[in-house]
């Protein structure tokens, strides 16, 4: 492997490449802006804003060194489920059983960080989801106990859970990919699925006629979803076989199913959203809305992402 | 507060650093109409009171500049228990101490908060004059009124806040980080009767937290 700087070269250039784009995007919103001054693009203007804040912070912190990663995705996956927390409804009594939640999240990230897999992988979904319960019936509350349950259950597996992937897909990718390593399948894995968001939005805007999910989401539109997996298969294809172990087949292949469960994360979230009566997560990324409304396709892709590539791939 | 200029860089560093990590880490803030909290003093931010936290997130939604200005109104009996929580209280925190229940003695409470605008600065000041049960409204007092109405000119900013009873409640040691939602209402003017302002007051604090889709907390 070639590396520049301690990071594989394929890594550094699709770097450079991903802050090309970026800087392309921002020229021509700046340009449509210039064009039609007034209220109309302003908030096309923050969201860039927002993806130059966003990108900058996650590649300095995966490129720093696999402990900032680490830290940086656990953060990450505890300002998610601090917002889910936030929205839902939730007990008095079980307020310092939230604490405990947020505690499960270093947990969760030092076992993919040690890249022990089979403590990983049954933490949450198998002890987490045994101990909270538990917790609650000795606290004595029986009150809405189902209702506490069910929303702390899901929320850590759609929060913490399922974003951990990136970590342990971080780590423990280096055994299987020589060409660029664990960083290269995780932005492989991160940068396609927000390219599918990006690649949805513009292909809907301005083509979106027939709605694929009026009553969750009536903003997503056959035309974008096709035309955005569309274009995130044809880019998995092109960059696939320089950042993973897949040939540009496979890369194409994964790069349709990073399309399809981004879409499925996505409106996941919406439902939830809907239900909740809130049109946003939060308020913490301009232009976009909370830190759910961003991650809400990666809370799919990233465990669908691990295990396609798992099964086929390692050992 | 003191002119000491040690305890007044170390009131700087509690604000800059202490306060802003834990409510940009441990809470997260969602603003809502940034855009009408005051530029410069004299002012009255008003907020509903859930927490031991509200005052410093009120504060922290001012640019540090204005730190030295700003200046919470609480209660004597609360914080004068012990000669550390007094000093903490005057000289990092800055409070202005209120003396509960001394305008039934034909004293004014809020003596030295009027002095204080009238020097230009910024009150933080909790109209419901405790903090209530978690995530509930208490009838807001009359002192607000009363400091209003003796000076008409300055704005008094309805600030209404939710989460923060849920992260620090009444009672408990124990911060459990939840998003905290501020939402910033229109300045209100004491022009008429102390009464009608309280009244006025009221109204558009309910209003804010009317606009806010919030969760069920029970």
């Amino acid at each position: 492997m070639t590396t520049i700087l301690g990071l594989p070269a394929n890594v550094v250039y699709f770097t450079a490449g991903i802050y090309a784009l970026l800087a392309l995007a921002t020229i021509v919103v700046l340009f449509m802006r210039w064009r039609n001054p007034g209220e109309r693009y302003a908030e096309l203007m923050a969201r860039t804003d927002s993806w130059w804040w966003m990108i900058g912070a996650f590649t300095l912190a995966i490129l720093l060194n696999q402990t900032v990663a680490i830290v940086f995705l656990g953060l990450i996956a505890y300002l998610a489920l601090k917002e889910y927390l936030s929205l839902v409804p939730t007990r008095r009594i079980d307020r310092e059983v939230l604490l405990f939640a947020y505690l499960a999240i270093p947990l969760q990230f030092y076992w993919a960080a040690i890249d022990w897999y089979n403590m990983f992988i049954v933490f949450i979904p198998v002890w987490m989801f045994l101990f909270f319960p538990a917790l609650m019936a000795l606290r004595g509350q029986t009150q809405g106990f189902l209702r506490a349950v069910g929303t702390l259950s899901w929320g850590l597996m759609m929060t913490v859970y399922t974003l951990s992937h990136m970590a342990w897909l971080l780590v423990s990718g280096d055994r299987i990919n020589p060409i660029a390593g664990g960083v290269g399948l995780l932005f492989f894995l991160v940068v396609l699925t927000q390219f599918n968001d990006v690649a949805q939005y513009c292909w809907g805007k301005p083509l979106g006629r027939h709605k694929v999910t009026p009553n969750v989401s009536p903003k997503k539109t056959w035309e974008g979803l096709i035309g955005g997996i569309a274009t995130t298969t044809l880019v998995a294809g092109l960059v696939g076989p320089y950042l993973t172990p897949m040939d540009w087949r496979w890369s194409a292949l994964a790069g349709a199913i990073l399309g399809v469960s981004g879409f499925l994360g996505d409106i996941t979230m919406s439902a939830m959203k809907r239900d909740l009566g809130v049109k946003d997560t939060g308020g913490l990324i301009p232009g976009h809305g909370g830190i759910l409304d961003r991650v809400d396709s990666l809370t799919y892709a990233a465990p669908v992402f691990v295990h396609f590539i798992r099964y086929f791939y390692f050992p | 507060m003191s002119k000491n200029p040690f305890t007044r860089l170390l009131r700087f560093l509690f604000f800059a650093v202490v306060v802003r990590a834990v409510i940009l880490i441990a809470l997260g803030l969602t603003v809502r109409h940034r855009e009408r909290l005051p530029k410069d003093g004299p002012a009255v931010l008003a907020g509903n009171h859930n927490s031991n936290l509200d005052a410093l997130a009120i504060m922290s939604l001012m640019p540090l500049r204005l730190l030295p200005k700003l200046r919470p109104v609480a209660a004597m009996d609360y914080f004068f228990t012990s000669s550390i929580r007094g000093w903490f209280a005057t000289n990092i925190i800055g409070i202005i101490p209120v003396k509960r229940g001394s305008g039934k003695e034909g004293g004014n409470p809020l003596a030295l908060a009027e002095e204080a605008l009238r020097r230009g600065e910024i009150l933080v000041l909790f109209p419901e004059g405790t903090r209530g049960e978690p995530e509930t409204f208490k009838q807001f007092r009359k002192g607000i009124g009363h400091l209003a109405h003796a000076l008409p000119k300055v704005p008094v900013v309805p600030i209404f806040m939710y989460g923060l009873g849920k992260a620090l409640p009444k009672g408990s040691a124990l911060l459990v980080p939840f998003n905290v939602t501020v939402s910033v209402g229109e300045p209100l003017y004491g022009t008429k009767s102390y009464n009608e302002f309280v009244d006025e007051l009221e109204a558009s604090m309910t209003a804010l937290a009317a606009d806010e889709k919030l969760p069920v907390w029970e």
